[in-house]
């Protein structure tokens, strides 16, 4: 097998191992619940020791663990994910759409931040110590420092109350109506996600470019007398973009946390919103989806990045690391 | 006249691992000097200190108590009487500005803390061992890093309810793979060392190498990392109190007074304006402090040609 494969291989193998640990300690956290979910579900009525004993016999929770822990994985493949405790739904439907808007705010947020931070970085890195680059410099330094939800309420505070009637600042998504069509709605959430990701990428960025700018097979490219646009697009940016993709997915993946947050910020009706209402109300199979989505999301970026970095990177593709 | 000829021989053969880390022990000392040449350190321990000085002063000079009623809710400023208005139910907002502080802060660094004694710890072990138990490790935290950390403490608040215990705790287990990275790397390169190498052949025990060989010529990087983890311990605490899942009321909290006058915010701004620029400029003051540290490492280790 070539080594090349070989190591993606591996690293597949590594995330899917990863991914399965996480569903473990998904189901673990439930398991230390005081009670169980049959008690959690009945409430008082749990005294009736015929109807307990039914519901968990019903719910599977007389079975041992590996088996509980089996038929749970089992349903999760399959798209299943259980009832929500709160609504007597399954979590499936109640989860679809708000998926679909968090996706579509995150895919907005990324949209913004990797072109943006892509030039700063890259134009400060090539322009360093100049008054541009040390504004940028300092600018992203102090925004990467704030948390979110303070970016997020600062922007409400500039625009909602102000402009209320040009940018809302709750957001409200009406289901009858196409998602494109509402947008305005996915603003203030998206520049502030923007806002809190945009920075660390460009400071990645710029300190990768700075690093093969100064490195020894860029001065060779220039004492060959290379003109410089060809010793920045062979030579320097394909090795700077290594980094910068490894960072840009972490920042995605977390972006898929942030979005608990910010959206409660706003009121946007995603899945970051629904998990706080859903620890809020305790709906456990409600809470454990999202936790398992979220991580998902994580970890799956994570091996995409690590493995288009293979690809990329001419370093590692001929010297394994 | 032989005796001291022996003596030199053998403060020789014990010398070279003190002498090492006596070096290393000296680079975080010429680090922070070297940070304190920056402008950037200047005002982020400037607004540290700013900020100490108000959590600890603070709760002496406020005029009232925090969980006393001054005025109907939401009311407007009023100098001299209540500078800041009244919040929700009629509190007054400037004392519980400065009341507020303390938790944030203080939970903040016990986070940090316990992160920081796991993530070394964990580290120094992964480093050191390689091999399996290195893999094993490091396999084990990467499950950790899946969730992100305010997910994490969001799934443990939603099984044992919001203890702050249990947020602080969870926290600090949030960062520990982080910081066990950043430990691990650093422990990597100075095991390699010659000192290590020596006290190695002496045969002294591996945990005494690690917390007094190792440990000490690790430190630079540790020092970054603390700025950089309380920064974030920072954020996800107040983000924490600002869901409602940190401090209970009546407590005076910067988090949680964000989310108590949120709704008024149109007729009274001042008690979600003044916590949120103070969180604000908190974790801005840890970044700049952590940013100088990190550049001033990064300076010495290319002077030094080491890393």
């Amino acid at each position: 097998m070539p080594p090349l494969l070989k190591l993606i291989l591996i690293r597949i193998g590594l995330g899917v191992l990863t991914l399965f640990l996480v569903s473990v300690v998904v189901f673990a956290a439930t398991q230390a619940l005081p009670g169980d979910t049959a008690r959690a579900i009945l409430g008082r009525e749990a005294a009736d020791k015929a109807r307990y004993e039914a519901l968990r016999k019903q719910l599977g929770l007389d079975k041992p663990m590996t088996q509980q822990y089996l038929s749970w994985l089992g349903g999760v493949v399959k798209g299943d994910l259980g009832n929500s405790l709160a609504q007597d739904e399954p979590v499936t439907s109640l989860i679809g759409r708000r998926v679909a808007n968090t996706f579509t705010l995150v895919l907005i947020a990324a949209l913004l931040s990797i072109p943006i931070s892509l030039f700063l970085g890259s134009f400060t890195a090539l322009r360093r110590d100049t008054k541009f680059d040390v504004t940028v410099t300092i600018g992203s330094l102090s925004l990467a420092a704030l948390p979110e939800f303070v970016i997020g309420i600062i922007l409400l505070l500039v625009f909602g109350a102000q402009v209320f009637h040009v940018l809302p600042a709750v957001s409200t998504v009406d289901p009858d109506v196409p998602i494109l069509q509402q947008l305005n709605m996915f603003v203030l959430p998206a520049i502030t996600l923007t806002l809190a990701v945009a920075p660390y990428i460009t400071r990645i960025l710029r300190a990768s470019t700075i690093e093969v700018l100064e490195s020894e097979y860029v001065m060779m490219a220039r004492l060959k007398g290379l003109p410089e646009r060809l010793v920045l697009n062979r030579h320097a940016l394909p090795n700077a973009l290594a980094p910068a993709l490894q960072v840009t997915a972490l920042n995605l993946a977390w972006l898929a946390g942030g979005v608990v947050v910010v959206e409660s910020v706003f009121n946007f009706p995603g899945i970051g919103s629904l998990l706080v209402d859903s620890v809020k109300n305790r709906d456990m199979p409600m809470v454990q989806a999202i936790v398992l989505i979220i991580a998902a999301v994580y970890v799956i970026a994570n091996l995409t990045a690590d493995i288009l970095t293979i690809l990329v990177s001419p370093r590692l593709r001929t010297g394994l690391r | 006249m032989s005796t001291p000829e022996i003596m030199v021989n053998d403060s020789e053969l014990v010398e070279p691992p003190v002498v090492h880390a006596d070096r290393r022990h000296s680079e975080w000392v010429m680090m922070l000097r070297e940070a304190w040449r920056m402008r950037r350190t200047k005002i982020g321990v400037g607004i540290c200190v700013f900020m100490v000085a108000l959590a600890v002063i603070g709760p002496w000079v406020a005029p009232y108590s925090p969980t006393q009623f001054v005025a109907p809710p939401f009311s407007p400023p009023d100098i001299p009487k209540m500078w800041l208005g009244s919040d929700y139910i009629g509190h007054d907002v400037l004392t519980r500005v400065l009341y507020g502080g303390r938790t944030v802060i203080l939970l903040a660094l016990a986070a940090t803390v316990i992160g920081l004694v796991l993530g070394v710890t964990l580290g120094l072990i992964t480093g050191y061992a390689r091999r399996w138990i290195d893999e094993s490790i490091m396999r084990l935290l990467d499950v950790v890093l899946a969730f992100p950390q305010i997910v994490l403490a969001l799934l443990f608040v939603s099984i044992l309810g919001p203890r702050l215990w249990l947020i602080v705790l969870i926290v600090g287990i949030g960062h520990a793979p982080r910081i066990a990275r950043v430990a691990r790397a650093a422990t990597l390169e100075v095991s390699q060392r010659d000192f290590v190498r020596a006290a190695e052949a002496f045969g002294i025990a591996r945990y005494k190498i690690l917390f007094n060989e190792i440990m000490p010529s690790i430190t630079s990087p540790l020092l970054v990392e603390f700025g950089l983890r309380l920064t974030y311990s920072i954020g996800i605490i107040a983000a924490l109190s600002y869901l409602g899942f940190g401090m209970q009321p009546p407590a005076a909290d910067w988090g949680l007074m964000i989310n108590e006058n949120q709704i008024g915010v149109i007729i009274q701004p001042w008690p979600v304006v003044v916590p949120v620029l103070l969180i604000g400029i908190l974790t801005i003051g840890t970044n700049l402090v952590a940013d100088g540290l990190g550049r001033a490492l990064i300076g010495i280790e290319r002077d030094t040609g080491v890393g």
